[in-house]
């Protein structure tokens, strides 16, 4: 490790007259060199290769054009398909949104032991496998499924329904996959929130209602946009749990990308799709990541 | 009296809503797993819930579900090589990018902490092409490579944290003591900083050891891991083996959650 003498010998040693700044920058810039060379060559680098090879005209990678991109964002099929996508995500998003922030809500009210507890069951799906997660849920929706078994024995339908490979199971099966990307920041964000404004707001009369949209809400902003931004981006990439609940009706992005790499062998538009798919994601993390700047803004105000 | 009455109303309203809501999502993040839990101890051969009758089966199917384990010894050796080099390579470049308000620190962070937010799978193609392009064939070792990407921004994440909360008048008294710098390193940094960097080495650890994306590309097809394994049985038929071979994934997770949420504060570092 080389990580050891470029420590002991940077920087000036702290005197006592200027403590504060030598200590701000504690540590060598240079200790990042090994991550950084390390992200250079396998992560950069290949980042530039698929840019480049999405630029190859046909899949024998024999001359350059803009081919692939006029095949993609021209061809209604593929263009659907990315909307399909990002609507996905915007499904879950608000689907943990509207479930996460009263769980969250309730975290911040429990007493010590019971938050413990509701952490831990928050934080299960995180830790379980993606596969694990997922194969519950083909349990739970499935023809012989809880749900399918609970509508019969009720008599509310003589068939079993069809909820697996829906685009609601997959909604519902990803809100739960990525619910602890939003309750975590939210709780975070709530947990900052100085009680006395609450208290000062239901003393001048506001109900619990006007408190929480007129005090906590806003307050908590950046907490909602951190865990939007991560749930979106972690929903629209779930590439397992999309396969096995969405089933092979539904394509998005994902499954589209590895058929064209893996079973049609078609790199350049395969780089194309990956290509199109960063930007669209980038986009997005952007401009939520713009909201929040604002909404930080505000919430400090 | 209406008044009060309508506040009353108001109140109850609204943590009845809220109550509601939380346990409705309770229910949705526990349900699965205690649901495959109760299946996987089913004395059936499907996955219908509740099982007609209990049994260990299944458990005992596990044990001589070859491929199985061959896949989860695969994923293991995996993550710890991955687990270790984004521990190494992660707290010292959170050590130089902590605390600096330095555009190239700024610039290294974000750069570190992208793979969290880009596709895998579009980043395990781009891996996929490098090493063909440079003649290196798929291998346990570009597994681990690949891994170690989109696994060093949970360590660079929780280390960097731990760092900013690390009160700096700690170090000016270690040094106005005598104290070397190395000698601060490891007697007052590194002692602050573990629970930081062991939380993200566990997350690294466990994200590595699920990853799907980054491995359907850059495994050669020797090399069975067991998060593909068990994808591919269930796309195939719904095999009870599968549901064993998942609780005891959960039952580990579950201990192990618990032991690093007590050494290492884990759901705080987590909330980043």
């Amino acid at each position: 490790m080389t990580a050891g003498p470029a420590m002991a010998t940077a920087g000036p040693v702290a005197a006592p007259g200027r403590p504060v700044r030598a200590w701000t920058a504690a540590y060598d810039i240079r200790l990042a060199l090994p991550l950084g060379a390390f992200f250079l060559v396998f992560f950069l680098a290949p980042l530039a290769l698929l840019l480049l090879v999405s630029f190859y005209a046909d899949p024998g990678m024999t001359r350059f054009g803009l081919d692939q991109y006029a095949r993609f964002l021209l061809d209604p099929f593929s263009l659907r398909v990315l909307g399909a996508t990002l609507w996905l995500g915007v499904e879950v998003t608000a689907l943990t949104l509207l479930l996460g922030l009263p769980l969250a809500l309730l975290l911040t009210w429990a007493p010590g032991r019971l938050r413990g507890l509701l952490t831990l069951i928050v934080l299960l799906p995180l830790l379980t496998s993606v596969v694990v997660r997922t194969f519950a849920w083909i349990v739970i929706l499935g023809r012989q499924g809880i749900v399918n078994a609970a509508l019969l024995g009720l008599g509310l339908t003589d068939t079993p329904l069809k909820l697996l490979y829906t685009e609601g199971g997959l909604v519902l099966a990803l809100a739960q996959v990525q619910m602890p990307l939003m309750v975590l920041p939210l709780v975070t964000a709530l947990s900052r929130i100085d009680p006395n404004l609450a208290d000062a707001s239901a003393a001048l009369g506001a109900g619990a209602w006007r408190t929480f949209l007129r005090v906590t809400l806003p307050l908590c902003l950046p907490g909602i946009v951190a865990g939007c931004l991560l749930t979106f981006a972690a929903a629209i990439t779930a590439f397992i749990t999309q396969s096995l609940i969405g089933g092979g009706q539904m394509l998005f992005m994902p499954m589209y990308l590895y058929q064209q790499a893996s079973s049609l062998n078609n790199w350049p538009f395969a780089a194309a799709i990956a290509i199109v798919f960063l930007v669209a994601v980038l986009a997005c993390v952007t401009l939520l990541n713009l909201v929040g700047r604002l909404s930080r803004g505000y919430a400090q105000a | 009296m209406r008044t009060s009455l309508r506040r009353d109303f108001d109140w109850f309203s609204f943590h009845g809503t809220v109550l509601l809501l939380a346990g409705l999502c309770l229910v949705l993040l526990a349900a699965p797993t205690v649901i495959v839990v109760v299946v996987s101890f089913t004395n059936g051969f499907s996955l219908r819930f509740p099982p007609p009758g209990y049994s260990l089966r299944w458990y005992a199917a596990l044990a001589e579900a070859e491929q199985l384990q061959a896949a989860a010894w695969n994923s293991l050796v995996v993550a710890g090589w991955a687990t270790l080099l984004s521990v190494v390579l992660g707290t010292a470049a959170a050590l130089a990018i902590a605390r600096s308000r330095r555009l190239s620190a700024r610039l290294l962070d974000s750069l570190f902490l992208s793979p969290l937010v880009l596709p895998a799978l579009a980043f395990g193609l781009a891996a996929l092409m490098l090493f063909s392009l440079a003649g290196i064939p798929v291998s346990p070792l570009t597994l681990i490579l690949g891994h170690t990407v989109v696994c060093v921004p949970f360590v660079v994440r929780t280390t960097v944290a731990a760092l900013s909360q690390m009160d700096p008048v700690l170090l000016e008294s270690s040094t106005s003591l005598g104290a070397s710098r190395l000698y601060t390193f490891r007697r007052v940094t590194l002692p602050l900083i573990r629970p930081g960097i062991l939380a993200g080495g566990f997350i690294a650890f466990m994200a590595s050891f699920d990853n799907v994306p980054v491995s359907l590309f850059l495994r050669d097809a020797a090399t069975d891991m067991l998060p593909i394994r068990m994808w591919q049985d269930l796309e195939g038929r719904l095999d009870v083996t599968v549901a064993a071979a998942s609780s005891l994934l959960i039952l580990v997770t579950v201990v192990l959650a618990v032991v690093m949420e007590r050494a290492a504060g884990l759901s705080r570092r987590m909330a980043g």
